[in-house]
């Protein structure tokens, strides 16, 4: 691989340890796919919750830490992903004391590298949204396609480790989505229906990513008529990205890429395929447990915005969360703040919701949280979250939000 | 005619990355996620929608489809690797960024694009295998 004159002081251990192993690992990835160069990347965002990191994964980054400043500090801005305890909140959810002491842990080696804890996987509507053809090291997927599809950015998958090598390093391998070429729709998809509510959004983005199912592939969606709006942008991409681990998508007329089909694709050379209504119905079928006791109506995955913390707020107005029910609003502390502020966080307190800030939901231990809460159904408005949490032990059901609240206040799925 | 995968064979493969290792086979036409579809304490697929629901993948030689879902996969694999319950490889038609970078963490043998084909089809459950990352190489068979 071609390095600069300070790529290659990095690598030989002339700007310390840390930046030697960065420096290490993004060649050993840039190898695997044949990346001839490294690329200069403005922004980094890890994934850092101790679930993933577990104590190894801790341990790794307070040797990290416990070099010198000058060889540990992150040299480009460097953001985290949703952390896995809200230290407000985790003994109600029966999350133990281990978990919160390892998570301090963890936070406190972060600081001493120079990471903002902003612990948000909306980080492109709360604290600052790359601009069009800005190289990146992003993690988390759902922020990684909403980057790349929406604001022309430029980022592949970056898990934590890779993510941590970029901040350390200000560099990525210059592969996949950094290139113009991996970047053009390799798959057409025509919907002849609309989705209505978020929750319609996500089984579209669930539809198209099961149907493309591949990091290399990139779907280019037809037929969407009106203009969506940045939450229902949020969960097409989460879904399409957690079902098919897609990091890029187009949609013609809409993002910024694909003015017209032909700016990203050749028409003739790629069939189009269908998404229809029954599509979506038998998406949500197979999920439906109606009429069955619901546990535990989680809002999270992406964490939400403010406003979506404020539809929420006004859908619970004047009701009541069924005594045998949790309802959990899951946000960023950005949000938190505001929505406290507003007192939209209290109404949905006053009728039996809990607000939680900086994690996210299948982040958190949510196998250890079921055990000790004796949660076992859960219904959610996220497509992501009912695609994930199966492998949790949980039996997950898709609905509108306005639907969740509803079965909230009931205690059954409606 | 000969079943064209018994015997001994080596598989061509592009190359990948960890150490060179030897064990035995557990085969999926599925997709791979440690987030998604593991129990990482009990070392078991715990995804009910899973083809290996309920199956040990601990010291195995693991041979998926793709990978899929998101980030977390690249700090779990070090953090399985550091208490003994990982696999010892993970072999995939075509792998997603997250799992590649998780191997070269964890130090796990992981690799991808064999130039004859499925390699799910290539190999069965069972087989004892040989992956040798460093050179782009698969051997099955004793």
């Amino acid at each position: 691989m071609q390095l600069t004159e300070e790529e290659s002081a990095m690598l030989h251990g002339e700007m310390g340890w840390p930046r030697q192993w960065a420096m290490e690992h993004l060649l050993q990835v840039g190898a695997f796919f044949d990346a001839e160069s490294l690329v200069p990347v403005r922004q980094a965002h890890m994934m850092a919750d101790t679930e993933s990191l577990g104590e190894a994964g801790v341990e790794f980054i307070e040797k990290l830490a416990a070099c010198s400043a000058k060889e540990r500090q992150v040299r480009i801005p460097m953001i985290t992903d949703p952390r896995g305890i809200d230290f407000d909140h985790y003994r109600e959810l029966g999350q133990a004391d281990w978990m919160a002491e390892l998570e301090q842990r963890a936070i406190d080696a972060f600081r001493a590298l120079g990471i903002l804890m902003t612990d948000t996987c909306i980080n492109y509507q709360t604290i600052m949204p790359p601009g069009r053809g800005e190289h990146l090291a992003f993690g988390d997927t759902g922020v990684v396609i909403y980057c790349n599809s929406v604001l022309g950015a430029y980022s592949n998958f970056e898990g934590g480790p890779s993510a941590l090598a970029a901040g350390l390093t200000g560099r990525a391998p210059r592969y996949g989505l950094h290139l113009d070429e991996n970047r053009r729709a390799t798959r057409r998809f025509v919907v002849d229906y609309q989705p209505e509510n978020l929750a319609e959004w996500g089984a579209l983005g669930a539809l198209v990513g099961r149907r493309t199912g591949s990091y290399w592939d990139v779907p280019v969606i037809e037929g969407v008529t009106g203009s969506p709006g940045s939450d229902e942008l949020k969960h097409l991409g989460a879904a399409m990205a957690s079902f098919g681990s897609i990091p890029l998508f187009h949609i013609v007329g809409i993002t910024p890429e694909a003015p017209t089909l032909s700016a990203v694709c050749d028409p003739d050379a790629i069939a189009t395929e269908p998404v229809t209504e029954k599509d979506f119905s038998d998406f949500f079928a197979g999920y439906g447990n109606k009429g069955d006791k619901v546990d535990v109506v989680v809002f999270s995955a992406p964490q939400l915005s403010l406003l979506e913390m404020a539809e929420l707020a006004s859908l619970l107005a004047g009701q009541q969360v069924h005594p045998d029910t949790a309802l959990l609003a899951v946000t960023s502390p950005v949000v938190a703040a505001d929505a406290r502020r507003m007192g939209i966080s209290g109404r949905i307190e006053a009728a039996g919701g809990r607000v939680l800030q900086g994690m996210c939901f299948y982040q958190s231990y949510a196998r250890e949280m079921a055990e000790a809460n004796g949660w076992t159904t859960l219904l959610s408005n996220s497509a992501k979250l009912v695609n994930i949490i199966g492998g949790y032990g949980y039996k997950p059901t898709l609905a509108s939000m306005r639907d969740c609240v509803a079965s909230a206040v009931s205690g059954k799925i409606m | 005619m000969d079943n064209p995968i018994a015997g001994r064979r080596i598989l061509k493969c592009h190359v990948g990355v960890g150490p060179r290792v030897t064990g035995t086979a557990l085969v999926t036409d599925d997709n791979f996620s440690a987030r998604y579809d593991l129990d990482r304490i009990a070392g078991v697929f715990s995804r009910p929608q899973h083809k290996l629901a309920g199956e040990n993948y601990v010291d195995r030689i693991l041979v998926v489809n793709t990978a899929k879902g998101g980030v977390a996969s690249a700090w779990m694999l070090h953090e399985m690797a550091s208490r003994g319950m990982a696999p010892k490889a993970i072999l995939f038609n075509r792998v997603n960024p997250i799992l590649a970078q998780g191997g070269a963490l964890a130090n796990m043998a992981l690799c991808d694009r064999f130039e004859d084909g499925d390699i799910t089809t290539l190999i069965r459950t069972g087989e004892t295998v040989t992956v040798d990352p460093a050179h782009g190489e698969v051997i099955v068979g004793d």
